[in-house]
């Protein structure tokens, strides 16, 4: 499927797509969104893409495989969930920094869960997308 | 008493799944990460062990929240014992599929699975929420359904999509029993539930969801009328996968059955009988269905459900002798079902086939093999003084004084099919010369011999842990019961759990 209005139109969307799935990681912690929806926005980007451009190129631009995006964010939350026991707490014991980081707010171990949730929804839905689109 | 370190052996299992992950396709490296990592998780769980058994329960509140609030995990006797057990089943079917297992299956992702495929298990025997254990129910669902689908033969799918179908029945049951006792309740604790239970005024209510628990359950752990779907898919996938299957799976729903009616719905007579007759037909039933069968595997999953039955049996007496037995015959029921897939994929490896029919000769020509099997078969038949016989004792023992017979008499044919089923098999595949116009392909013998050593270890090992079972039978009796005095005054648990809050 070539339509030129798709393809630019997928030009702008896909930065900002990716920018609001950002967003709705971030703002996870208290409000709706987080790291399940934020990767499932994240996807449909890519999946946008490669309606307008098609499968292969997709795959280009990410350059990796995204089924290695799986095993990165499963030992991401992993880590995020075990790293308390290094302080004596129960595992999944929120850590939080002192200071807030501009733009961003506090960082605490939650995020780091989150971040490990939006990579393994984008690995896992753009693996699944990827081989049906694939064996056409 | 805390311990922030009781979720140990799950993080083992997790890790070696994830660490797996990353060397997807390098086969090889999986499978010393496996071993490994299975090693690793039974130390972990011994460790555990000693801990609980010496110091009494131990529980975990996640993320920090207390009790009745956040997620608890909780390891008292009967939970780390299983755990242990899992382990050690966990290391033989590792060791046993890292040579047993074509290299296609596991390009396509095995030991990862199995890996988180054990984690569930740890995770549905360790928590203290009811919630939880419903999705550890579910990680273990997803992780068997891939397992038993991985090869993609048409047997498999088919034996697959009965079995996928009456579990996620089985959850659905599960889950609306969670539903409504949270709606009655409030909670979702067990050791919370377990008090708050004796305040609701509506008894009925009470009996009603208990129902949705033995039905969900019941599918589970493959009882009579639920279990038509674990012979029709026990024998297609590989035989370490049906291995953990007909060892571990159907156990975690009697565990989940012993948790529940101990801490939450103790039996009343209306639920003792309803558990009774189901015991007792799932006996017979079981029983009958592995006398004709001719496939080794087939029959193996018959046995399971025959099995099962004795389990329901010391439940539904609900007594501490009754519970003594029930938890041995557990204990046994896991080593040795195991090692008996273990052994059927042994065979096949020997001679490309498990109809009983066409097998023969495999004593004459693997005397010391035969040898061990033999000591797993006299286990499961229940030989004195290996391990199959000591939990009987408890049972017949409890049935006797209870009066009930017709428990008794399924016992009795139960056992006996068992044993006449298992001569049966004995005479065919071992003594009985074998059927000469067949070709025999003989996968074993060409293998080199580190290899051949791996694949027989696992087996050996297992029946060394039955031995220990059998011959040891003074620890294994102390430690059922410490679990039986837990199950039936449940307020240690509580205790534990909820601490000195009650203000």
């Amino acid at each position: 499927m070539k339509s030129a209005i798709l393809q630019t139109a997928t030009r702008y969307l896909l930065p900002i797509l990716l920018l609001f799935s950002f967003f709705l990681l971030l703002r996870g912690h208290y409000y709706p969104g987080g790291g399940f929806v934020g990767g499932l926005v994240a996807s449909i980007a890519f999946v946008l893409h490669s309606f307008a451009n098609g499968t292969e190129n997709t795959m280009k631009i990410l350059r990796y495989k995204p089924l290695s995006l799986i095993p990165i964010g499963l030992a991401t939350s992993a880590v995020s969930v075990t790293f308390p026991l290094l302080f004596g707490l129960p595992p999944m014991t929120g850590l939080w920094f002192e200071e807030p980081i501009p733009v961003i707010g506090m960082i605490g171990s939650a995020l780091f869960f989150d971040i490990g949730v939006y990579l393994v929804v984008i690995g896992v839905v753009l693996t699944i997308l990827f081989t049906i689109a694939l064996n056409d | 008493m805390i311990d922030n370190h009781i979720l140990a052996p799950i993080f083992v299992q997790l890790f070696t799944a994830i660490i797996q992950l990353m060397c997807w396709r390098k086969t090889l490296t999986q499978r010393y990460l496996s071993v490994g990592g299975s090693l690793i998780g039974l130390m972990v769980a011994f460790r555990l062990f000693n801990r609980v058994y010496e110091g009494g329960i131990l529980t975990l509140n996640a993320a920090n929240w207390d009790a009745p609030f956040g997620i608890v995990f909780v390891a008292d006797l009967l939970s780390v014992t299983l755990v242990l057990l899992t382990s050690i089943a966990c290391f033989a079917v590792s060791i046993f599929s890292s040579v047993g297992l074509s290299r296609q299956r596991m390009l396509y992702g095995y030991f990862p699975i199995f890996h988180f495929l054990i984690m569930g298990l740890h995770g549905a025997f360790l928590t203290g929420d009811i919630f939880n254990l419903y999705v550890y129910f579910e990680v273990i669902i997803i992780s068997s359904f891939v397992l038993m689908t991985l090869g993609g033969r048409k047997a498999q799918l088919e034996g697959a999509v009965k079995y996928m179908a009456m579990n996620i029945l089985a959850s659905m049951f599960f889950l609306t029993g969670i539903g409504i006792l949270y709606g009655i309740t409030g909670s979702l604790n067990m050791a919370d539930l377990s008090i708050r239970i004796q305040e609701v005024q509506n008894k009925a209510l009470i009996g009603i969801t208990s129902c949705f628990f033995i039905i969900g359950f019941g599918i589970k752990s493959a009882v009579f009328p639920l279990y038509y779907w674990l012979p029709s898919s026990y024998h297609t996938p590989p035989s370490a996968v049906a291995a953990t299957f007909g060892g571990l799976l159907t156990k975690v729903g009697i565990y989940a059955m012993l948790r529940v009616f101990s801490l939450i719905f103790i039996p009343d007579d209306f639920t003792r009988i309803l558990l009774m007759v189901i015991a007792v037909l799932t006996i017979l039933t079981g029983a009958f269905g592995a006398l004709i069968k001719t496939n080794i595997r087939r029959l193996f999953s018959y046995l399971i459900v025959c099995h099962i039955g004795f389990m329901i049996g010391g439940i539904a007496m609900f007594s501490k002798v009754a519970l003594m037995g029930a938890v041995f015959y557990l204990i046994h029921d896991i080593m040795v079902k195991t090692n008996m897939f273990l052994i059927a994929g042994l065979i096949r490896q020997l001679r490309g086939t498990m109809d009983m029919n066409k097998l023969g000769g495999l004593y004459s020509e693997y005397p010391k093999i035969s040898l061990i099997v033999a000591i797993v078969l006299f286990s499961l038949v229940g030989i004195p003084p290996l391990s199959g016989f000591w939990p009987k004792v408890f049972l017949f023992q409890e049935a006797f004084s209870q009066h009930q017979y017709f428990y008794i008499a399924a016992l009795i044919i139960g056992s006996f099919v068992t044993l006449y089923v298992i001569a049966k098999m004995w005479s065919e595949v071992f003594w009985k010369n074998p059927p000469a116009s067949e070709g025999m392909e003989n996968l074993f013998a060409p293998m080199p011999p580190y290899k051949k050593i791996l694949m027989v270890l696992p087996i050996g090992l297992m029946a060394l842990a039955t031995l220990y079972i059998g011959l040891n039978a003074e620890a294994i009796v102390k430690v059922t019961d410490i679990i039986s005095t837990q199950l039936m005054d449940p307020s240690a648990y509580i205790d534990a759990v909820l601490g000195n809050k009650t203000d």
